[in-house]
């Protein structure tokens, strides 16, 4: 099929527009390699904060968000849409509805990522966590993000497919989700150019911040990689989904419930007490969509368990699910407020957020790139399967050695920071608890050195499998049927 | 806590929308035969679609 297309091009409206998906797979990899170098450098300045050398711009405080900044919407944005693109194209049967605009979308996207390179080493900052880019550049972010918007939902518009495949759904809510966080929480008053107060003040703007923060966390990096999920694995594991009926289950109830676990984010602040109460119950709701989820993508392989054994690809989509559940389940037990006593403010939430960020959203976009890259340069695989899984196995052990070290230093700080002398008195001053982290601060940094030399090998892999491969247009089902 | 008479209603307001977009899903015939459209996705050409899966067809039947 791929062959025969490129003997004899086809009229260009009867093949996929991948123009857009190949640059940002591209710049996927890219900016991943440079967040998690970032990641890693921010992890060495807290082992050993002189690094820095007196250099402002080097310092943790303005590279810390250039690193969040760089993985989640970066490296994680351009995987969404690469991703994004290639499965609303297939399972619609249809070409993106507009090659201009997802041209222009890749573009701007990439202004916006190069301009918050800039600006946060140079400390212009709204001081929102995930929000951080000032009202120009969070203002031109509100521009791409409709373009993107409107070419999706106009691909999903001129599908030749009645049915719309539940990744694609996915994919929506989390375009339309992200949207409405970015402006209510962006809600800005500039005073200059590169300053600006937001609308909201005090606890207040507290509450917007994390209804912002962890719905991003929902739509960003939840639904949006599930989105990943629906249709690569079935396609990688060349079986339906477990229960599709269970997918549209899935979907219907996590958004249905995901607006109101923000609260926990400011248990025992300032906060109203029902209001905590609340975002704890509905943090604790969210265990049962989350695991739904995941059951069924993991049990797509059920009865074809031994594909696991030799699949590389497979490995990182299913082991990303394993992970994917161990932090939703994790994340609603910090969420209660006993247990939060204990967590908040640690390195215990260090450790969740990474076993989401690098097991679950990092693995299930690196499996999906795998799938998704040869075929953008009309070969069957990646230039080295091997690669692949050297990949996997650097990534994994990575991961573990980051989680358990930052759980081991959270859970030690929350019991130092509590612990009190008969006499009513603290027993350790903070900086002894500073000090105590120090080993685990080293472990947890040859972690994300394994997991950048993981990415660093699937980036070489990458620059073989393009240059060793050539751009093969992929004929479009129902156009063919037609001519 | 004034942010929360911003907030709530907002997302009172999505869940109504939210509501709309399953109703149109529901009686829209997007869940008609789950299992077949489960499958679909395998092959790359795709099954040729028949007249209800088909969005000319099904938009003149209606």
């Amino acid at each position: 099929m791929v062959s025969s297309s490129v003997t004899a091009p086809p009229p260009s409206d009867s093949v996929y527009d991948d123009t857009a998906v190949r640059l940002f797979a591209m710049a996927a990899i890219v900016w991943g390699v440079v967040g998690m170098l970032v990641g890693v450098f921010i992890a060495a300045e807290l082992a050993w904060p002189d690094i820095s050398l007196g250099v402002p711009w080097l310092s943790y405080g303005r590279i810390r968000p250039l690193h969040t900044n760089a993985v989640i919407f970066a490296f994680g944005g351009c995987a969404l849409m690469a991703t994004s693109y290639y499965v609303v194209q297939r399972t619609c049967q249809v070409r993106l509805f507009s090659r201009t605009l997802s041209l222009l979308h890749f573009w701007g996207y990439q202004a916006v990522i190069v301009l918050a390179a800039i600006t946060l080493p140079l400390g212009i900052t709204r001081g929102k966590e995930y929000a951080e880019l000032e009202w120009p550049i969070a203002l031109l972010l509100t521009v791409v993000w409709l373009i993107y918007a409107f070419v999706f939902f106009g691909t999903i518009g001129i599908r030749k497919v009645r049915h719309i495949y539940v990744a694609n759904w996915f994919y929506g809510a989390f375009i339309i989700a992200v949207a409405l966080l970015h402006v209510v929480n962006a809600a800005t008053l500039p005073v200059s150019l590169w300053k600006s107060y937001s609308v909201y003040s005090g606890a207040q703007d507290a509450m917007v911040q994390w209804w912002y923060g962890h719905n991003a966390v929902g739509f960003f990096l939840t639904a949006g990689f599930l989105g990943m999920m629906y249709y690569f694995i079935p396609k990688q594991a060349e079986r339906p989904i477990y229960s599709y009926r269970l997918s549209i289950v899935h979907f219907w109830a996590l958004i249905f419930t995901y607006m109101w676990a923000g609260p926990h984010h400011l248990h025992y602040t300032a906060l109203p007490d029902w209001v905590q109460s609340l975002g704890m119950v509905f943090s604790l709701v969210l265990l049962a969509p989350s695991w739904g989820g995941m059951i069924n993508g993991i049990m797509t392989l059920s009865g074809a368990w031994h594909k696991l054994r030799d699949d590389p690809i497979l490995k990182f989509l299913i082991v990303s699910l394993s992970f994917y559940g161990m932090a939703t389940f994790e994340g609603p037990m910090m969420a209660i407020k006993t247990v939060n006593s204990l967590s908040h403010y640690t390195d215990w939430g260090i450790a969740h957020v990474h076993s989401g960020a690098l097991g679950w959203v990092g693995m299930i976009s690196m499996g999906s790139l795998y799938y998704l890259i040869p075929r953008m340069f009309g070969r069957k695989e990646m230039y080295s399967v091997k690669a692949i899984s050297l990949h996997f196995w650097i990534a994994t052990v990575g991961i573990v050695l980051y989680i358990a070290s930052m759980w081991i230093a959270g859970v030690m700080e929350g019991l130092m920071w509590r612990s009190v002398n008969p006499d009513g008195t603290l027993t350790y001053s903070f900086v002894e608890t500073v000090k105590a982290t120090f080993p685990f601060y080293v472990v947890r940094l040859c972690g994300g050195l394994l997991y950048l030399a993981g990415m660093l090998v699937m980036a070489w892999n990458v620059a073989r499998t393009a240059t060793n491969g050539r751009y093969a247009p992929v004929r479009v089902p129902m156009a063919v049927a037609h001519a | 806590m004034e942010s929360l008479y911003l907030l709530i209603p907002l997302s009172v307001l999505l869940v109504l929308a939210l509501v709309a977009m399953f109703g149109w899903a529901l009686f829209g015939g997007q869940f008609d035969d789950l299992e077949r459209e489960g499958g679909r996705i395998l092959l790359d050409d795709g099954p040729p679609l028949d007249t209800h899966q088909r969005v000319a067809e099904a938009a003149t039947k209606e």
